[in-house]
Order: structure tokens, then C-alpha cells, then sequence
């Protein structure tokens, strides 16, 4: 059996985040909203309706287009892509065509075994949401919330060769998506849609063979699943003898199994033509320099020079840079402490990621501030707490909004390395547990990290570890 | 004369000085429908009753209670000093291809017969805040797809008030025969192809059709959207440009609606049209046409007593003072039509597609199970013939595989007539014109049914007023006599780019000059024996 490869495109849709549609003023988002109720006359088309073009939807799509390194094109148009479905109002979509707003662009994907792969976009436009189609007891009901919601379409080649390729693609565009802010890229709420193109060649080969499609993949998970599936079904397809067929195939995420949904033997005529009812749409120097003012340092970069200039391990480096919130946080710890970074990468990933993780808080808004948690670290290089004193503040700053040193101070929090204080303490630990003592002595000299554990609890973790242990060492050799 | 045959520029003064009130004026417009416009349009209209053929059949709604709350409104506001608008109390109708909210605005389609509007168009909206009365939704060709009003699905269809045996014109057919025969002062047509313009010139009345983009298309049913323009319909001059004025401007709801100033077009006219070049071109003063054996190019003259009555305009205008300029080559014009006939039914079946069934308007009666039934069904019954039409070629031209062949072909035709435009108006060119002066049409008003049912033939009823849809110039349409059958001519102004003003100021100089001629002080024939 040879040795096959597969070669996948993605077809994703991104819904953009902004506060109103594309072509009218109503509510973009209708998460959890009654059907029909963020309509108007112009995104449920009635007569005589016209569209107006929201800015902030050229914006954003020019954001992400800078991002992926492609052209903005000073000159788009839209375009009508005609054809008759019930929640689609107007009979036609308002997409963009011949003439996008970006050309080109690409995105070196990192894999976790170490390579890049270069994912080339060979389509990034600007189009219109349709509405929803739900069959309910023989009837067929149709909900308009979501027509006229702002969509990019953007189309990689066939460029990713593993279904993990696939998925990680969707990862970091998923998390570029939330790092520019131009989407929430949810895939469970259909935020971010991907449809996979899948065929398999011989390794080595350079032609393509027929592909299929798979719709329908609602989270980065069942995107791996369904892809892997096809390519083992194709190979067992091919090996039999039989040939593949440009199917569309739906996966059914429940059962994890892919079905036929049809047969696409020719191409659908949507008689392209340009959308008389809007301007052309010009970029000029002037707005395209405001709009690539706001274009951050992107994650992947931000990743890369973690690692360059932090020297942080690549593991450290991804998950600071998961969300660009986490990673200004970082930085900022960083500067405040003025120490190691891997040190400061250590507590952010432990303790700083749990709370936000425990309370669902975003990165910029805890009231453990990147300057707090520096203080915290250098509190217990001092050695004037001690690492569980520290681990513990973390969470009371964040419940008090007092400042660490505030809270050391009023709770007594400081190390008891007052050797007089300890030797009375321990004295009393020693006392209250004879029998502990005598095994101690009996030769089992490890149980002394159970003393160590009484002293702490007894001294509300105020205890210098260091020296409790000594002096245990030396009251219970007596 | 009744006070609904006061020009409404003097309707609006005098109801401003209490002269006289908004609702007297309603009452005069309300008692002329009755006494000549018979009975309106509707989907049944059973067997033909004794009159209708008399009758001028203009509207399909009439909305008399809206329009007496309106005036009593204006009264009402005038009673308490308040300011009441420069179309203060002037009665105006609607073609009924705009939405108005709480009306039937049925686009003359069974297909949209039930449809209320539930929100007016942004040129609507503007003649009701400037203290226009609406008197009711008139009748059009169905979509605006034709040239003689036959077409709509609202029968009897409008008649022409100067002689109800000849069509009135279309699409705006119903707007230019209320307007001729005192059912209202002013009325809001739209233009697409000279469907303004036209109707203007067999009814004896002036059209204009704006720059594309100067007024809103907000709530004008689409047909071709690259050439629609919402245009006013007045008896004079001066009430055209105080409509346009009115209706003008940057709109919220139309990106194509051009955000240049509005200039004062009322108090423009008394300007002086000294030194205008006003230029002549053989080519619209023939119709050229594609031998139906053959194919080939053939031409036409068009008939004798329009090409005089032009060239008698053009002498008025010289007395005032234009410098005429003639042979000025507009070589495009003879595939005006043809590039006409692709765009316009391209976009027109597009915007055809939303009448599905699903949503509003009409939806077959019969059960069925499977969707493009639904469809097939619902527009098999709900579109008349032109619809139809235009849905087959718009859909067979814009195919993948003809698209660059007629498509695309048409697109680069419509450049050409543009360039035609430019060259002649270019200020550093060779001619130099401030405008053109074309008969309106090449023939006037034809008797009904005798066109109708030839769409290619109908079409070239629009030969001289396509060129300024293609090119997105304004046209204006002046009626300048009438021909030995008693009918209305109507000659042609045409200009670059917001050149509205110009154009009116040439109407109103030759309005001027002409002022005593004996045509002037002729009645529409349903109005004389409507006494």
C-alpha cells in the first residue's frame, strides 16, 4: 500500500463583532433573541429597501486581511450572488466577487512537532449573513435575525496536509480572530464556520484528485474528527479499487460519522453581477493608515519574540500569548519585577491563569494588577514571605483590592524566623504528638516533613521553612 | 379654473397668506378626480363599463382621508402661525412603484396587490414634511416596465387626458395624466429608461428626470437600480424645480444618493440663459433600429411636425438670448436601447427575485409540498407578461456562459454613450454645451392597444430618453405644442452632471418666450367636457 498524503483547503466564515449589521443599523448579535426580532424593512427585504454600508465592517475585514499579510485593494466592489432559498429575503446575497477587498496573504502555521507550514488565503471578502431555516412538525419556519450580519469569507488553499494541520489552523485563527478583536470566533454559536475540501494523493504526487466536502463541523475538535475520517475513508476507498466522488458531506458530530449529503456534479449559476444599490468601496491612504494604526503585534510574533527575547521554553510562550490580554499582563509583571521573566511566565501561568480561569475574569480587568503580582514575587525573594504566604496573597489582593504589602502588613503575614518564636512553637508540636516522636526516633527520619507540616499549619504558614526544619532536626535528636 | 388648476407654487402662497385654505384646495383636487377619472384600477375589474373609455383612469388608491387630515393639519398649523412648508397644502400624487407607509403600494403587480408598506420612501417623506397632501397612489406600467401604461395589472388602465383613445405614456403614465388633468398639482414618477420624460411629453406636461443619485431611491421597487431615478412631474417649470428642491439631497438610506448642496432651483430661474449653448444633434432627430429580417442597422426620421415643433423651440430659445450650436455628433445613441434591453432586465430579474411568496405579497392559493413549487407557482400567477419577460432575457444575459457576450458588452456600450455626454458638455471641448435640445420622442402618444404587446417596438418609444439613464445625466421634458391630431410634443433638455438647475432655466426662458402662443390656452379634453 503506498504511502498517501492529504491535501485540504478550509473555507471559513467569520462573523465580525460589530454592534450593528452590514447593511442596516439593527442589532449584529441575536444570541438568545427571539426570531424576528432584530429585523427592519432593509435586512428582511422589502420593497424598495436599500442597503448602506457599515464602516466598521471594512474596518475590521481590513484588520484581519493585514493581518494574514494580504493586499487591501484601494478599490472593491460588491457583487449580487443570486439564487432562490426561503431565508435568504432578498433572493439574491450581497458578497463580494471578482474584486475583493484583499488579495492574496498567508499565515505561517507553527505545529507542535516543530515545523511551519505556510497556509496560503486564496480568497478574502466581505459579504452578508443569510437567516435561518428550521423544519419544525412539517413546517418550515424561518428566522431573519441573522440576515445582513457581517461575514468574512476568507478560503485557504490546499495547502494543509494532516487533520491536525486543519485543526491547529482553525486554533490560531481562531485566536488571531479574538486577538484583533474583530470576532468572537466562536464555533459552538457559528461565529467561526469552517467547510473542509479533502482528497488524498499519493505522497509524493503533485496533481490533485477530486476532493469532497465536509459542512457542518461546529468546533475545532469535530473539524479534526470529520477530516481524519474522510481521509481514512478515501484511502480505504482508493485501495479497494473504487474511485472518489465530489460528495458534500455532513458530519454528524453525535454519531461521529460522515453522511452524503449530495452529489455536486455541476457548478450553481449565481449570475455574478455588480450590487447597483452600492458605491464602490475606496480605501485611501488616509483610512487605510488609520486602520493599520490598530493593527497589534500579532500572536504568533509576539510568541516568537517571548521565547527570543524572555528566553522563555516554547510552551511558556504559547500559553502566555493564548490571548493577547494575558500577554500584555505579562509583559507589564514583567517590567514591574524587573527579575527573571521565566520566574514572573511561572506564577502567571500557575496562579494569575487559574483565578482568571476560577473566576472568569478577563486578563486586564483583575484587580491583581501585573504591578501587585511583581511586588508579590519580590516579597518573596526578600524571603519576607515565604512561597505559599505568596501564592496565597495572589488570591487576597484579588479579593480585597488591597495592595500585597498592605495585606502583609495588617495580617501579620510576614516569616517567623524569630528563632525564640519557632523553638516555642515547635516545642509544642513536639509535645502534643509523642507518638510521631517516637517513630521519628525509632529511625524514620522522613516523617519530619510532617513536622514541618504541623509547624506551618500551627504558625498560619508564617513559618521560615528553612529553619523549622533545622530545629526540629535538633529538639527531636535529643 | 378651479384651485386645483392653480400651478402649485401659487397654491402654496396663497394658502400661506389664509387666502385660501389647504382644505378647499383638497376639496377642488378630490371633486376633479371624481368628475374625470372614472373608476381606479383593481385586479378585476369585470366587463368594460360605458364611460371608462372617457375616463382618465389615473389612479389606484386614492387616500382622501388621509389627505383631508393632512390639510386640515395645515390649516390647522397656518391657524396657529406655525411654519407650514414650502408645498404647504399642495395635493400631489404617488406612482404607486414607491412605499407609503400604511398604503397598498402594489408596483401595478398582482404579485404585490396586497402588500401595505410598512415605511414611506425618503422623496414621499419629503414632499409630506414640506406640507404636501396626498391625494392617493397612481397607476404605472406593472415594475414600470413599459411605455404606454398597458401593462399594469390594475385595469382599465390610465387613458391620456388629451385624448383618452391614445395611451398617456408610461411607465409614469398615471402620474403625467393626473397631473395633466388636475387630479393633484404635482406628482413623484421615476425614470428609468424615459419613464418620466415620456408620459410627460404625450400628456402635455413637464418631466424631469434628475442626475442619478440626486434624489433618494429609498422606497422606489426597484427595477433597474443602475438607471432608476425618483423624478417630479409638474405642469410648469417652476413647480418641477420647487418639487425637485423638495425631494433632493443626501440620504441616510441611499449610499448612491449624491451629498452635494441642493442649489435654490425656484430662485434660480430668474436667471438669464445669455450665452447658453444649447446644442442640436441629427442623431436624435431620427430612431435607428435592427431590421427584424436582417438585423442590420436601419434608420428613421422621426415625424415632421416633432421636428419642427424643436427646431421652433430652439428659435424661442435663441430669441432669449442661447446660442444654438448644431450637428452635434452623439454617435452612441442608436444602441441605447439594445444596451438598454440587457442591463436593465439583468438587474431587473434580479430584483424581481424577493417576490418568492415566502414573505409578503401574493403566494399561490394552491397546497404544496415542495419549495420551488412554492415559487414557480406563486410567480407563474403573481407576474403579468412584462415581468415575465424580463425575468427570461435578464436571466438568459447574465448566465455564466453569455454574460461576456452581452453582459459585459452592454456595460461597455453604456461607457460609450457616457463619453458622448462628456465630450459634448466638456467646458475645455470642442462644443462646449450647456445643454442639448432633442425631441422628447419620436412620436406622440399612440392610440391604446396599438403598440402594446410588441415589446421591442414599445421599447423604442424610449430611444432618445435612454441615453440619459445609460450616461446618469439629467433630462428634462417641456411640452412645446401639440401636433394636428391635437396631441402634446415635448422637447428634450439634456445636461451634464447636476445641471438640473440649467435645464430648468432654459424651460422656464422658453416658457417666457412662448408665453403667448395660442396652444398655451388649451384644456385637456377630459377636463373641458368634465365641465
Amino acid at each position: 500500500m503506498p504511502e498517501y498524503e492529504a491535501i485540504i483547503g478550509l473555507e471559513t466564515h467569520i462573523q465580525l463583532n460589530t454592534r450593528t449589521k452590514i447593511f442596516c443599523s439593527c442589532k449584529a448579535d441575536s444570541w438568545n433573541d427571539p426570531p424576528n426580532t432584530n429585523i427592519c424593512p432593509v435586512c428582511s427585504g422589502l420593497p424598495g429597501v436599500l442597503p448602506v454600508l457599515n464602516d466598521t465592517v471594512v474596518e475590521k475585514a481590513a484588520l484581519l486581511a493585514a493581518a494574514m499579510k494580504a493586499s487591501i485593494e484601494p478599490v472593491s466592489y460588491f457583487d449580487r450572488k443570486n439564487y432562490f432559498y426561503p431565508d435568504l429575503p432578498k433572493g439574491y446575497q450581497i458578497s463580494q466577487y471578482d474584486m475583493p477587498l484583499a488579495l492574496g496573504g498567508y499565515l505561517d502555521l507553527p505545529m507542535p512537532d516543530g515545523y511551519t507550514r505556510r497556509i496560503d488565503i486564496h480568497k478574502l471578502h466581505i459579504e452578508e449573513d443569510a437567516g435561518k431555516t428550521k423544519n419544525e412538525n412539517g413546517q418550515r419556519l424561518i428566522d431573519f435575525n441573522r440576515c445582513g450580519v457581517p461575514l468574512v469569507e476568507m478560503v485557504t488553499g490546499p495547502d494543509l496536509r494532516s487533520a491536525d494541520e486543519a485543526a491547529q489552523y482553525l486554533l490560531r485563527l481562531r485566536q488571531l480572530l479574538r486577538w484583533l478583536d474583530i470576532s468572537e470566533a466562536d464555533m459552538e454559536k457559528g461565529h467561526l464556520r469552517a467547510d473542509a475540501n479533502v482528497s488524498i494523493r499519493p505522497k509524493g504526487a503533485d496533481h490533485l484528485n477530486p476532493k469532497t466536502e465536509i459542512k457542518n463541523v461546529n468546533s475545532i475538535v469535530a473539524l479534526r474528527d470529520a477530516v481524519q475520517a474522510e481521509i481514512d475513508r478515501q484511502i480505504q476507498q482508493v485501495e479497494s479499487g473504487g474511485k472518489i466522488e465530489a460528495w458534500t458531506l455532513d458530519w454528524d458530530d453525535n454519531a461521529g460519522v460522515l453522511r452524503k449529503m449530495r452529489s455536486k456534479e455541476t457548478e450553481a449559476d449565481y449570475r455574478y453581477f455588480r450590487e447597483p444599490d452600492l458605491l464602490p468601496v475606496r480605501i485611501d491612504d488616509t483610512w487605510r493608515e488609520a486602520i493599520l494604526a490598530q493593527l497589534p503585534e500579532l500572536p504568533l510574533e509576539r510568541r516568537a519574540r517571548f521565547m527570543r527575547e524572555y528566553e522563555l521554553p516554547e510552551y511558556d510562550a504559547d500559553i502566555l500569548t493564548g490571548e493577547r490580554t494575558l500577554s500584555d499582563y505579562f509583559e507589564q509583571a514583567v517590567q514591574a519585577y524587573g527579575g527573571d521573566p521565566k520566574r514572573v511566565s511561572n506564577w502567571v501561568m500557575n496562579d494569575v491563569l487559574r483565578l482568571i480561569n476560577d473566576r472568569n475574569v478577563p486578563a486586564e480587568k483583575l484587580r491583581i494588577t501585573p504591578e501587585y503580582l511583581g511586588e508579590i514575587i519580590k516579597l518573596v525573594d526578600s524571603g519576607r514571605i515565604n512561597t505559599s504566604t505568596g501564592k496565597s496573597l495572589v488570591e487576597k489582593v484579588e479579593d480585597t483590592n488591597q495592595s500585597p504589602d498592605e495585606i502583609v502588613t495588617a495580617e501579620g503575614l510576614g516569616v517567623v524566623s524569630d528563632d525564640a518564636a519557632l523553638r516555642g512553637i515547635i516545642s509544642e508540636v513536639i509535645e502534643a504528638n509523642p507518638e510521631q516522636v517516637s517513630t521519628y526516633q525509632g529511625g524514620k527520619t522522613t516523617i519530619i516533613g510532617w513536622f514541618v507540616g504541623q509547624v506551618m499549619k500551627k504558625s498560619r504558614g508564617k513559618a521560615d521553612p528553612q529553619l523549622t526544619r533545622s530545629i526540629l532536626e535538633e529538639l527531636l535528636s535529643k | 379654473m378651479d384651485l386645483c388648476d392653480l400651478p402649485a407654487i401659487d397654491i402654496s402662497r396663497l394658502i400661506h397668506l389664509g387666502e385660501i385654505s389647504a382644505l378647499e384646495v383638497l376639496e377642488s383636487a378630490l371633486e376633479r378626480v371624481s368628475a374625470v377619472d372614472g373608476r381606479p384600477g383593481t385586479l378585476d375589474p369585470g366587463d368594460k363599463e360605458s364611460g371608462d373609455n372617457e375616463k382618465v383612469h389615473a389612479f389606484i388608491h386614492l387616500t382622501a382621508d388621509r389627505a383631508r387630515a393632512q390639510a386640515e393639519q395645515i390649516d390647522q398649523k397656518l391657524a396657529a402661525g406655525e411654519d407650514l412648508g414650502p408645498l404647504a397644502g399642495v395635493p400631489f400624487t404617488v406612482k404607486d412603484i414607491f412605499c407609503v407607509q400604511g398604503t397598498p403600494s402594489t408596483a401595478g403587480s398582482r404579485i404585490l396587490a396586497n402588500f401595505i408598506a410598512p415605511y414611506t420612501a425618503t422623496s414621499v417623506a419629503r414632499m409630506e414634511a414640506a406640507g404636501g397632501v396626498l391625494l392617493g397612489k397612481v397607476n404605472l406600467d406593472e415594475f414600470t416596465y413599459g411605455s404606454s401604461n398597458e401593462s399594469s395589472a390594475f385595469k382599465p388602465t390610465p387613458r391620456n387626458p388629451w385624448d383618452p383613445e391614445k395611451v398617456p405614456g408610461g411607465s409614469s403614465g398615471g402620474s403625467t395624466a393626473a397631473v395633466a388633468a388636475g387630479q393633484g398639482a404635482l406628482s413623484l414618477g421615476t425614470d428609468t429608461a424615459g419613464s418620466v420624460r415620456q408620459p410627460a411629453a404625450f400628456c402635455g406636461v413637464v418631466g424631469l428626470k434628475p442626475t442619478y443619485g440626486r434624489v433618494s431611491r429609498y422606497g422606489l421597487i426597484a427595477f433597474g437600480s443602475s438607471l432608476d431615478c425618483p423624478g417630479p412631474v409638474a405642469r410648469n417649470v417652476t413647480d418641477a424645480a420647487l418639487m425637485l428642491k423638495t425631494i433632493a439631497g443626501a440620504d441616510k438610506s441611499d449610499g448612491t444618493a449624491a451629498s452635494l448642496p441642493v442649489p435654490d432651483y425656484v430662485n434660480g430661474l430668474r436667471e438669464s440663459i445669455d450665452g447658453m449653448r444649447i446644442g442640436l444633434s441629427p442623431d436624435y432627430f431620427r430612431i435607428t433600429y435592427f431590421d427584424e429580417t436582417t438585423g442590420e442597422l436601419d434608420e428613421q426620421p422621426i415625424s415632421a411636425e416633432i421636428e419642427s415643433a424643436i427646431l421652433s423651440t430652439a428659435g424661442f430659445l435663441a430669441q432669449m438670448g442661447a446660442d444654438i450650436v448644431e450637428d452635434i455628433p452623439m454617435p452612441h445613441t442608436k444602441y441605447g436601447v439594445p444596451a438598454y434591453f440587457v442591463i436593465s432586465r439583468v438587474e431587473a430579474a434580479s430584483n424581481l427575485h424577493r417576490y418568492d411568496g415566502v414573505k409578503y405579497g401574493y403566494r399561490t392559493p394552491e397546497r404544496v409540498d415542495y419549495l420551488p413549487e412554492l415559487y414557480r407557482k406563486t410567480r407563474a400567477e403573481g407576474f403579468g407578461p412584462q415581468p415575465k419577460l424580463r425575468i427570461l432575457m435578464g436571466m438568459y444575459v447574465s448566465a455564466a456562459q453569455y454574460s461576456e457576450q452581452y453582459y459585459n458588452r452592454a456595460l461597455r456600450v453604456r461607457t460609450l454613450i457616457r463619453r458622448d455626454f462628456e465630450q459634448v458638455f466638456d467646458p475645455q471641448g470642442p462644443y462646449r454645451l450647456n445643454a442639448l435640445l432633442t425631441p422628447t420622442t419620436p412620436t406622440t402618444a399612440f392610440p391604446m392597444g396599438e403598440v402594446y404587446g410588441d415589446s421591442v417596438l414599445m421599447q423604442y418609444a424610449d430611444q432618445l430618453t435612454v441615453p440619459a439613464n445609460h450616461a446618469g445625466v439629467p433630462g428634462l421634458s417641456i411640452p412645446v405644442g401639440f401636433d394636428t391630431q391635437g396631441l402634446p410634443i415635448g422637447a428634450q433638455l439634456l445636461g451634464p452632471d447636476f445641471s438640473e438647475l440649467t435645464l430648468l432655466q432654459i424651460g422656464r426662458a422658453y416658457e417666457r418666450a412662448s408665453d403667448g402662443e395660442d396652444w398655451r390656452q388649451r384644456r385637456p379634453t377630459v377636463v373641458a367636457q368634465g365641465k
